[in-house]
């Protein structure tokens, strides 16, 4: 577990999440620009996303769609009339000076979500988390101060990209309901888990396309609820464990020392690993929402919310409950929800491959090759009938799983465009499992090292070991192991 | 043969496709007629008008910027089609002055305002595109109070503008540049916005036909928002004919306006001349008496026996929630104000003051950049949206809003349509008003009620009145009719037949106006 020391006997922490999720829809949230991550600056940008004066904004049906899609995964209900208000306030990376986004009715209100804990044991234990709303609303531009500080206060000037201006975006609520770093963590990762299994937004911490805020307090066990704190620039799920148990430690340190604490925004310091205050919210900033009235309510009837739920992929849960069935490894079987590889694994399974040897070769080799390259899964090429024809060729022998590690990088070096068994053709790696090939290298070894052989003969049976080596370096290392065994012991007797 | 500039838009089409005269020649005369009479230094490609200080008492100051060069172009571009053929739509080469709250590339959008001096919007408004479309030439952009918010186009930061038929008066507002033009014949018809009278109370003014077509059936797209729920943008022209031809080519379901009002628009042309005998017409109850100038209920009250005469069933019905209607409005429209204007900080466009931080920045443009009356209304709204006020005016405003809309519904539901003045007064005195901002509001008592309601409303000339501070000054009364949502066609059928029954063209006279032929006086006819 990544968050070292528990609270002092006696207290207990209170932790709510706000998870800022990106749709990723073709098009932006009330315009038709792209919405990719990294092109160049200003490049996504209409008059619409620029607030430019006169133009207007139109709903993306499909973001809609998606938020639904995600709000029924996480159990909620639909609202089946709501509206977007605006949020007024100025900022210089918000285009117009108010935020679309919802108020009073959000979108989903009511839903949970079931984490799985892993505790010291061994044991899991689910652990339900409530959340309260999942609204709508658009991103905001990236500000980029030019000057000594890299911040606002003292920058010579700033730069603002617009590109992220208008985003889809979904805030969803959680309710105080976390006890601990490690189910903040479980929470966030099973969150992301399902984002991407109904396929709505890539879920990257990295990218920015998932943001999480924490609020956290601290009481004594049965106490009211402490006043809060709330914490910005989680950047990881390790950090949001981090950053709750030391804003916690803090929390209760302060308070154990007969202070009091401020309700703040606090700003987590990934490098020294502390919480520092951002700004302290002296009052209740008054965003004056009221009804955006160029945008029209949002009608969700119940057979139109059916026909979406309709849509609901299989979601994590169901996922880990069939993969432990098919015999994985809990570590496995939870490595592969929530990513790319799990269509890798359907698919080769489909194709007649073993589950376990499957999911091995995913989360083992295939992952540390990606990891290697710098690569996404998508982008490698790498599929599912590739990951059974792998299995397959060293299940009937042809390349022992040293020789398949080198296959497999090759795949992946060809970006998928030569299948396993063209590779090992091409590169030379099939194993030599011919009988008369092998026997007669065999016999050669064993010719060559009489004296070992007389070893192995006086009951050193360990030094057939440097026998098979022998063999091996005279393959250079493609002669099947097992097959090189039993002549060795045959040649022997 | 009378000027080119004195034709209406019917008339002009006609000529054009019969081809007795080319859009060229139009849009030169009107151009000529501009640059001999309006204020603007014709230089270059696009005229400038003159600095505030440099106008003279004159110059009634129509246009802030003549596209002349791209007006010239396009009635050249028109002509060679004609001349090859092609089908031409039935305003082809008729020109037309813009508001300029609706954005044109290629042209200066100020909206009145020192806060978008410069500001060269990089896209085209859906109505400029549909007048693009029908070949209607854009001479260029008219003068507004500022952000449209106004009743006297006295709130203009480039410069009062003054009205055709006294040029000591003001030609209402917001949109009085358009009115001014079109009533001054330096064009044919003009393109207001109205979001609480200031298409209908300008027209009222100077003697046109104004209308405030069905909320959400043209488009708001390129239109700068002032009130978002109640800015639509209208015809102005010289006759109801005219009006409903340009209504008919700029109107209808634009998908980059969530507001807009799906499904087809009703045909305007086809049953414009059907008449209003067996037609019920209301009269408001609560839309007239006091606070109305005499010489106003006087033309009113003719109009009345005129539409009985007719054939109309003349009935009184009430619309007992229209007297909060005022207070409403004054709440509704600052707040979506407050927040639309937002968007004006320097950032992105228009004018930056330079400070050490982004708010001193903001801060320090905006207090520069907007006139009085635009703070005003800002710290209204802002004010109106606080929280703990929030329910008190906003919310209360916006129940009072439906109670008005509830009201039509059911005065609709015993009449076709709904009449009474357009405005309280005669064209006012310039700076009469200036200094009481509840007096400029009361401007609009009598057409924010369809405004909130979201009705098509239309004012036309309904006779002349004496001025109530100068006997010997006669000047324009509108009348304004009502219709149901989405039924512009019956107010249109209803107006046409007034107008023709009235055999009123009124075009400015007197010392003080803008040199035109005398006005025809009032004389009673039959319906053609």
């Amino acid at each position: 577990m990544a968050t070292d020391t528990p609270l002092p006997e006696g207290w207990e922490l209170v932790v709510g999440l706000e998870v800022h999720v990106e749709l990723h829809t073709a098009t932006k949230m009330w315009c038709g620009c792209g919405t990719q991550f990294g092109d160049a600056p200003n490049t996504n940008v209409c008059p619409v996303c620029t607030g430019q004066p006169g133009a207007l904004p139109v709903a993306n049906a499909r973001a809609i769609e998606d938020a639904t899609l995600l709000g029924l995964a996480l159990a909620g209900q639909v609202a089946e009339r709501c509206w977007f208000h605006r949020k007024n306030y100025f900022y210089p990376d918000l285009a117009k000076n108010y935020q679309i986004s919802q108020y009073d009715v959000p979108l989903i209100h009511d839903g949970h979500l079931d984490v799985e804990v892993e505790l010291a044991d061994g044991s899991v234990e689910t652990r339900r988390v409530g959340i309260e709303r999942l609204h709508m609303e658009e991103d905001t531009g990236k500000s980029l101060h030019v000057g000594d500080t890299g911040r606002l206060h003292g920058a010579d000037r700033s730069l603002i990209d617009y590109n992220r201006c208008g985003i889809p975006l979904l805030e969803i609520v959680s309710h105080p309901d976390i006890r601990d770093p490690e189910t903040a963590q479980a929470y966030l990762r099973e969150l992301q888990a399902i984002v991407r299994a109904v396929d709505v937004s890539d879920a990257r911490m990295d990218q920015g396309s998932i943001r999480c805020d924490a609020n956290v307090s601290v009481r004594r066990v049965g106490a009211p609820l402490g006043t809060r704190t709330e914490i910005k620039n989680l950047n990881s799920v390790r950090s949001v464990g981090r950053a709750i148990a030391y804003e916690a430690r803090r929390q209760v340190a302060v308070l154990e020392d007969g202070g009091a604490i401020r309700m703040e925004t606090r700003h987590w310091d990934e490098g020294r690993g502390v919480t520092e205050t951002l700004r302290v919210k002296e009052s209740v900033t008054d965003y004056r929402y009221f009804p955006d009235p160029d945008l029209v309510a949002v009608t969700s009837p119940p057979a139109a919310v059916e026909q979406i739920r309709a849509r609901l992929p299989e979601l994590p849960t169901a996922t880990r409950a069939r993969l432990l069935e098919a015999g994985l490894p809990r570590p496995q079987a939870v490595a592969l929800v929530g990513t790319d590889a799990l269509g890798v694994y359907d698919d080769a399974v489909e194709r007649g491959a073993d589950p376990v040897i499957a999911a091995n070769w995913l989360v083992g080799d295939v992952a540390g090759q990606l990891a290697a390259e710098g690569l996404e899964l998508a982008e490698s090429g790498f599929t599912g009938a590739h990951l059974s024809e792998l299995v397959r060729l060293i299940d009937d022998g042809t390349l022992s799983t040293k020789l398949a590690k080198q296959v497999l990088a090759g795949v992946i070096a060809g970006r998928g465009g030569k299948g396993p068994a063209e590779v090992a053709e091409a590169q030379g790696l099939q194993q030599v499992s011919d009988e008369g090939e092998l026997r007669a290298i065999v016999e050669r070894v064993v010719t060559d090292n009489a004296r070992t052989v007389d070893d192995i003969r006086g009951g050193n049976t360990k030094a057939i070991g440097a026998l098979v080596g022998q063999v091996m370096k005279a393959t250079r290392g493609q002669a099947d192991p097992r097959k090189t065994n039993e002549l060795l012991r045959e040649l022997i007797g | 043969m009378a000027e080119l500039t004195e034709l209406t838009a019917a008339q002009l089409a006609a000529r054009l496709s019969a081809e007795e005269v080319t859009a060229r020649e139009v849009v030169d005369a009107h151009l000529d007629r501009i640059a001999g009479l309006d204020g603007v230094v014709a230089d270059g490609d696009i005229w400038a008008a003159k600095p505030a200080a440099e106008l003279g008492a004159d110059e009634p100051h129509a246009y802030l910027a003549v596209t002349a060069a791209a007006a010239r172009e396009h009635a050249d571009d028109i002509d060679a089609r004609r001349a090859a053929g092609a089908a031409l739509g039935p305003l082809a080469g008729v020109p037309l002055a813009l508001k300029d709250v609706l954005t044109m590339r290629g042209a200066p959008t100020t909206c009145g305002s020192r806060m978008l001096e410069g500001w060269v919007p990089p896209y085209d408004a859906t109505v400029t595109e549909r007048l693009r479309a029908a070949d209607v030439v854009v001479l260029g952009k008219t003068n507004m109070d500022e952000f449209a918010m106004g009743s006297s186009t006295e709130n203009s930061a480039f410069g009062l503008t003054r009205n055709p038929w006294d040029l000591d008066r003001v030609p209402g507002g917001s949109s009085g540049g358009s009115a001014t033009a079109v009533a001054g014949l330096m064009a044919p018809l003009a393109i207001g916005t109205d979001t609480g009278g200031s298409i209908r109370q300008p027209a009222a003014l100077t003697g046109l036909v104004g209308v405030k077509p069905t909320y959400g059936t043209m488009s708001r797209y390129g239109l700068v928002a002032f009130a978002s729920s109640l800015d639509q943008a209208g015809p102005f022209a010289r006759t109801v004919e005219d009006a409903a031809l340009l209504q008919s080519v700029t109107w209808g379901h634009d998908p980059r306006d969530a507001t807009s009002v799906p499904g087809a628009v009703p045909d305007l042309l086809g049953g414009l001349k059907g008449g209003v005998a067996g037609l019920k017409v209301g009269v408001v109850r609560e839309l007239q008496g006091e606070g109305y100038e005499p010489g106003v209920e006087v033309v009113f009250a003719a109009a009345l026996e005129r539409l009985a005469d007719l054939g109309a069933e003349i009935v009184e019905v009430s619309l007992p929630h229209a007297s909060y209607g005022l207070p409403a409005y004054y709440l509704i429209a600052p707040s979506e104000a407050s927040s639309n204007l937002a968007r004006f900080d320097g950032v992105r466009y228009g004018l930056r003051v330079d400070a050490p931080t982004a708010e001193e920045m903001n801060a320090a443009t905006r207090a520069a950049g907007f006139g009085p009356e635009v703070k005003r209304r800002i710290m209204i709204g802002t004010h109106a949206l606080s929280s703990g006020y929030y329910d008190a005016y906003y919310l209360q405003a916006s129940k009072i809003r439906t109670l008005i809309a509830d009201d039509f519904r059911a005065a609709f539901e015993q009449v076709d349509v709904l009449i009474s003045p357009t405005s309280p007064s005669v064209a006012f005195r310039l700076g009469d008003k200036t200094a009481d901002p509840m007096a400029m509001y009361l401007n609009d008592v009598a057409t924010v009620p369809a405004s909130l309601a979201g009705i098509p409303a239309l004012s036309l000339p309904a006779g002349l009145a004496s001025a109530p501070d100068d006997p010997s000054t006669s000047l324009p009364v509108g009348l304004q009719v009502m219709a149901p949502l989405k039924r512009d066609d019956v107010m249109y059928r209803a107006a046409w037949a007034f107008e023709q029954a009235t055999g009123f063209t009124p075009e400015p006279a007197g010392p003080r106006a803008v040199a035109t032929p005398v006005a025809t006086p009032v004389a009673t006819q039959e319906v053609r």
